[in-house]
């Protein structure tokens, strides 16, 4: 998802206005807040200024004249500025804790919005977008958007500093004042070279950080695999080279970045110099004091403070407005399954479910799906059998509903699957996929899933699921916590536990794809028998190789090459259907002989 | 059956007490977090790992000393301006003004071009110095164990190697060197502060003593507060990775909102740990702008009783006045780069804490020993094994499979069978007794050796988001396409090669996840045997595809073997059926070895009772 060159480029300083407008709006308050107390700090700060002139003015040179002073004169001194340091203290904890209050806050909706929305977006969605980058977009691209909030208000306030040291020079000296002012264009004119160079660079590093963590996260998922390769080397050269290119990418925005910075704290510098030669000429004129001279400098040295705030905040725009850019990116992205208003149909203990012409391909290329249909009574139970990717695990898809077919539909008790209600479908069914995730949190919010359910439902359900006994052995039991994606469990225990979940919310119709294939045969056909108790009387539909399980089942779906090549009970398949009984007999035939010579014989 | 392999070691971390280098701590995890290391210890061992950091730091130094100096070009213009050029002895010298103007405007350009020199040196110096640390942390990762890689949530081992470091650029750029600066400006202040006063450069210090002093307390409470932010930034990045990775669990059981909730919840927790370090930096900062207000105040108050005795004038006290700002300046600045770098601390510890985690798996490297080609022998000598704070999972199990056999595992979930396939490949070490190949420890065997012969197929192979033949390749990496189909043949996959829309240059997806599970284990079992290993160990490595085709790869796999040495886990026994010898773990023991014609016969036996519901489930 290229989003660099999504739109000509406006000005980068105006859309990066335009994005803090955005935390303006959503966080007024906080905003007010933090910007009422930085003029606070930037009136004190020039007030500090004023303190000096007029302490110079009243206490200083009266004093060094007359070579005495009252002790109120001193006192005066001594409140006056202890008294503008404490509010300025003030408007500092203002301004700081404001600016960090909102730019967290802006922060956390992001990331909830962002995150709202990858539970929105459609399976299709996902599989379109690389795990890192989305994992980027809700971190630091985030981060990178909401950045300039925390130098915002002291720019803002510096604002209000810059206008009053303005009338205070003017008030000084009108001509030395204008010779001051100079300054202002020529900062305007630094930033505006400084943006336009640095904004592609800050585009392409921010897209390169994501690349870099899409490999770093791939690479660690895949740990495993680079260890027993031994492809330590060749992973890191692929890292390598993703690191190096933001490396230097990072090296030429610095470089940017270090002509900037000097010039601009030089600009004020030069201002100043500028001022005192026309200045001396003035004083020696007679048309200005010394003393407006020393102010006028003073205050252009002051002004020098705001202006790099400015620029710090503008420095801040090229990130920002990427990030913001490729949030809005995820945060715009449509195609949000659509819903009904049906609610769940409720009746008996299993649900009627009519599969009917069902049509489906991914990338349009090969179906993977093509005309299947059939039905299934409440209460019965059908096993799906077809070789390897013969477009099982689609069908498990569709009836949980992650994608929705090109053609045909799956009606639950007379109710197509897409006039239902957002949630009403789970309701109803629970498919247990081949591959268990297990979320970062404790047995029992793994099972329960947040559905109100009893600590007795769960045990009943683990133990359906033959997994109370080491459940039971877990040092906290139901609150033993599980760590990301359960990788502190085997294979075998994970999809235990995701059967156990699906058990527990007493679904009308179950699904298991290929749900035991990580546990053993003793355990597995235990888990058939008690899943015969436990939840009798459910529809159960089945993705099934073992002949235990098959044999189970009323009818039998045989799916071949994405459609329905044969439906009968498996003694009827196994009589009539030579690659049927070759695929389910496949483990009886004892000896090696070549595959395609196994004959009907073969069979129980 | 009760416990299993991983259940016991993981889920009871808190349990370790072995001296063992590796620490568990309260979040379950054995990476080192790094959190007891102390700031300046932290930069030097920080320094130690990016030595590009140091790389002409004088230079720089010198450069920031001089960029420095621009800073009081102006300070001394305008008091020379008023004491020589307006009120100098022989009334106003326009001439001298102009001079004086002319030498500043040079001393700008030089003192801004050494501030571009610094800045740019700067960048480039921290940008490489965290490149290495980067690829340093993210080789590491590799190199640690897998028990160690596996307790650390995936989200947070990425953002160590992510943001982490860039918390540490940013640091780095802005912050160490202009920490240096602000010292080095604080001390020239100083020095021109005793110049013209020595009385007021007095006044100056005290009135920031306290600030001086406070600072070390705000430092710690500050390292404990973004200690915190980093660790809720590692929690909410892996609530936030759930949506993503679990999207179709997440979808199918219509958890959205609980999901949600529970990455609000992370969410949040960051915001208000984030807000409460921002308390701290506030406070500390605040204080500095208080101290300024007192030294102001106290230089022009002394400064005029000094007057009063003679020892200061007008403009000298009015250019200490300026000189006060040139001390605050930096102090404030210094206070605000110490504190903001508590989080980049914080994050480098992070960092660091990866390349301090050991590497227990230690390759002998070049003095290691080579593994000869040919089939190995494979010999475990009373081999113990537990994970760290459990009970062993393998109890002295004295084995020897002869080169050139096929050996099938069997045993209950949970009976030790997986260990034993790690101690195999040397993704573990035995806590006792030792695992040899051809005779020789595999803990002396060169890493690169190792890998070369003996090649574990795990029960999920991941895919890298590729093509499959890219993965596939990853066993060989000069296979060519004509190499990939020859081998696909060879383990009779051809057809399912063919039948795939864009045969090798299919796309696999994310982790693979556009093939099914079934087709996956295919391109693992094509990728391992490219690899040609003379050790092949499988993992279940073929429980998710059909009974046929497992029979039809086992059967290529058989010839495929010959003359190697081959190790199968598998609950399906059509695979110890057909080996030419089946070892039977049951509890953590070998109970049973020998042929499956034999063994099958011993009535009442571990291995009779798993064949018997092994025939029954295939309704024998």
């Amino acid at each position: 998802m290229a989003v660099d060159q999504q739109k000509p480029r406006g000005s980068t300083t105006r859309e990066g206005f335009r994005v803090l407008g955005v935390a303006v709006r959503r966080e007024p308050v906080v905003f007010a807040l933090s910007t009422i107390g930085s003029v606070l700090f930037a009136v004190l700060t020039v007030a500090d200024a004023w303190v000096l002139g007029w302490s110079t003015e009243n206490v200083v040179i009266p004093a060094f004249e007359t070579g005495e002073i009252g002790a109120d004169m001193l006192w005066a001194v001594v409140a006056l500025f202890i008294g503008v340091a404490l509010l300025r203290a003030v408007g500092i904890v203002a301004r700081r804790l404001g600016a960090g209050i909102m730019q967290y806050r802006m922060q956390a909706h992001t990331r909830r919005a962002v995150t709202r929305k990858y539970l929105e977006l459609p399976m299709e969605w996902h599989q379109r977008h690389p795990t890192g980058q989305l994992l980027s977009n809700a971190s630091s691209d985030v981060e990178a958007a909401w950045a300039p909030i925390a130098p915002f208000p002291m720019a803002l306030g510096t604002v209000v500093m810059m206008v009053i040291a303005v009338i205070q020079m003017f008030a000084a000296d009108v001509v030395l004042a204008l010779v001051g002012l100079l300054v202002f264009p020529a900062v305007l004119a630094a930033n505006l070279i400084y943006q336009r160079i640095a904004s592609p660079l800050m585009t392409q590093a921010q897209r390169l950080r994501a690349e870099v963590a899409e490999v770093a996260h791939e690479s660690f998922d895949g740990a495993m695999v680079v260890k027993t390769l031994g492809r330590e080397e060749e992973e890191t050269a692929r890292f390598t080279a993703k690191v190096h290119e933001l490396r230097d990418v990072n090296v030429r925005a610095g470089r940017v970045r270090a002509v900037f910075d000097p010039v601009l704290a030089a600009l004020p510098s030069l201002g100043v110099l500028v001022v005192l030669a026309v200045g001396v000429e003035r004083v020696t004129s007679g048309a200005a004091s010394p003393g407006a001279l020393v102010t006028v400098a003073y205050l252009l040295t002051i002004v020098s403070f705001p202006i790099r705030a400015i620029g710090w905040l503008l420095g801040e725009f090229p990130r920002s407005v990427v990030g913001y850019r490729r949030v809005s990116a995820v945060l715009e992205a449509t195609g949000a399954m659509p819903y009904g208003l049906r609610s769940a149909p409720r009746g008996a203990a299993g649900a009627r479910l009519e599969v009917d012409g069902l049509q489906y391909a991914y990338d349009q290329a090969v179906p993977l799906l093509r005309d299947v249909t059939f039905t299934v009574e409440p209460g019965r139970t059908v096993a799906v059998v077809g070789a390897t990717a013969s477009g099982k695990s689609t069908l498990t898809s569709l009836l949980a509903r992650l994608v929705d077919p090109d053609a045909g539909t799956i009606r639950i008790d007379g109710v197509d699957l897409r006039d239902l209600h957002d949630g009403a479908l789970a309701e109803v069914v629970a498919v247990v996929p081949q591959t268990a995730f297990l979320f970062d949190d404790t047995v029992r919010g793994n099972v329960a899933l947040g559905a109100d359910v009893t600590d007795d439902e769960i045990w009943a359900a683990l133990r359906t699921a033959q997994a109370d006994g080491f459940v039971a052995a877990l040092p906290d039991g139901l609150d033993a916590q599980l760590g990301e994606r359960g990788t502190s469990l085997s294979g075998g225990q994970r999809q235990r536990l995701s059967l156990a979940r699906a058990l527990v919310r007493r679904p009308r119709l179950l699904v298991l794809d290929d749900a035991t294939s990580a546990v053993d045969p003793e355990v597995e056909a235990r888990i058939l028998a008690s899943l015969r108790e436990g939840a009798a009387g459910t529809t159960l539909v089945v993705v099934a190789y073992r002949k235990a399980t098959i044999a189970l089942a009323d009818e039998v779906v045989h799916l071949e090459g994405g459609h329905i090549a044969d439906r009968g009970t498996h003694r009827e398949l196994l009589g009539r259907n030579e690659s049927y009984a070759r695929l389910v007999n496949a483990y009886e035939v004892d000896a090696p002989v070549p595959p395609v010579v196994a004959s009907e014989g073969v069979q129980s | 059956m009760s416990t299993t392999e991983h259940s016991t070691e993981e889920a009871r971390p808190e349990t370790v007490t072995t001296a063992a280098t590796v620490r568990t701590n309260a979040q379950g995890t054995r990476m080192e977090t790094g959190e007891e290391i102390g700031a300046m210890d932290t930069i030097r061992r920080g320094l130690r790992f990016s030595p590009e950091l140091t790389e002409g730091f004088w230079g720089t130094l010198t450069l920031a000393l001089v960029a420095a100096l621009g800073q009081v070009i102006v300070p001394i213009a305008v008091q020379q301006t008023l004491d020589t050029g307006l009120n100098g002895p022989d009334g106003p010298d326009v001439g001298f003004v102009v001079t004086m103007g002319v030498a500043a405007f040079f001393g700008l350009v030089v003192t801004s071009f050494a501030s571009y020199l610094m800045t740019s040196r700067l960048f480039a110096t921290s940008e490489k110095g965290l490149a290495t640390l980067r690829i340093k942390a993210f080789r590491h990762v590799h190199d640690l164990p897998l028990l160690t890689q596996n307790t650390e949530r995936r989200g947070a081992l990425v953002s160590r190697v992510t943001s982490d470091v860039d918390q540490v650029s940013q640091f780095l750029v802005f912050g160490g060197l202009l920490l240096i600066i602000s010292a080095g400006q604080v001390l020239v202040a100083t020095v021109i502060m005793l110049v013209y006063s020595w009385q007021l450069a007095l006044v100056v210090w005290l009135c920031f003593a306290p600030l001086f002093i406070s600072i070390r307390y705000f430092q710690r409470k500050l390292s404990a507060a973004y200690g915190v932010v980093r660790r809720q930034a590692g929690a909410m990045l892996s609530a936030v990775s759930e949506p993503v990775v679990g999207a179709s669990v997440v979808r199918s059981y219509a958890v959205q909102e609980r999901t949600q909730g529970r990455i609000d919840t992370s969410v949040d927790a960051f915001r208000s740990a984030s807000t409460k370090a921002q308390k701290f930096t506030v406070i500390s900062f605040s204080l500095g702008g208080i101290s300024a207000g007192l030294a102001n105040a106290g230089v022009l108050v002394i400064g005029v009783f000094l007057g009063f005795t003679g020892d200061m004038t007008a403009g000298s006290v009015l250019a200490f006045a300026f000189l006060v700002t040139l001390f605050v300046g930096p102090v404030q600045m210094g206070t605000q780069i110490i504190t903001d770098a508590q989080n980049a601390i914080a994050s480098w510890r992070r960092v660091i804490g990866i390349l301090e985690t050991p590497g227990d798996l230690v390759d002998p490297g070049p003095e290691g020993e080579t593994l000869p080609r040919g089939p190995i022998d494979v010999r475990f000598a009373d081999v113990t094994f537990a994970y760290p704070g459990g009970a062993p999972v393998l109890h002295d199990v004295d084995l020897t499979i002869d080169s050139g056999t096929r050996v099938a595992i069997v045993g209950e979930t949970g009976s030790g069978k997986s260990t034993f396939a790690k101690l195999l490949t040397r993704l573990m070490d035995p806590s006792a007794g030792a695992v040899l190949l051809d005779g020789i420890d595999v803990r002396d065997i060169r890493a690169e050796s190792l890998r070369r012969s003996v090649v574990l197929v795990p029960q999920e192979g991941f895919l890298f988001n590729d093509t499959l033949a890219a993965n596939a390749r990853y066993g060989r990496l000069d296979a060519s396409d004509a190499d990939l189909v020859a081998s696909a043949t060879e383990l009779g996959l051809a057809d399912w090669l063919a039948g795939l829309p864009d045969g090798l240059e299919t796309k696999v997806g994310q982790r693979g996840e556009s093939l099914s599970a079934g087709e996956r284990q295919l391109v693992a079992l094509l990728r391992a045997h490219l690899a040609d290993p003379d050790l092949l160990v499988l993992d279940e490595a073929t429980s998710a595809v059909d009974p046929e085709l497992e029979m039809r790869i086992g059967r290529a796999l058989e010839r495929l073997m010959a003359g190697r040495t081959s190790v199968t886990i598998a609950h399906r026994l059509s695979t110890a059926e057909q080996a030419d010898e089946v070892v039977v773990v049951d509890r953590g023991r070998v109970v049973q070895r020998g042929p499956h014609s034999e063994l099958v016969l011993d009535v009442g036996s571990p291995y009779a009772r798993l064949h018997a519901s092994w025939v029954a489930q295939q309704g024998k």
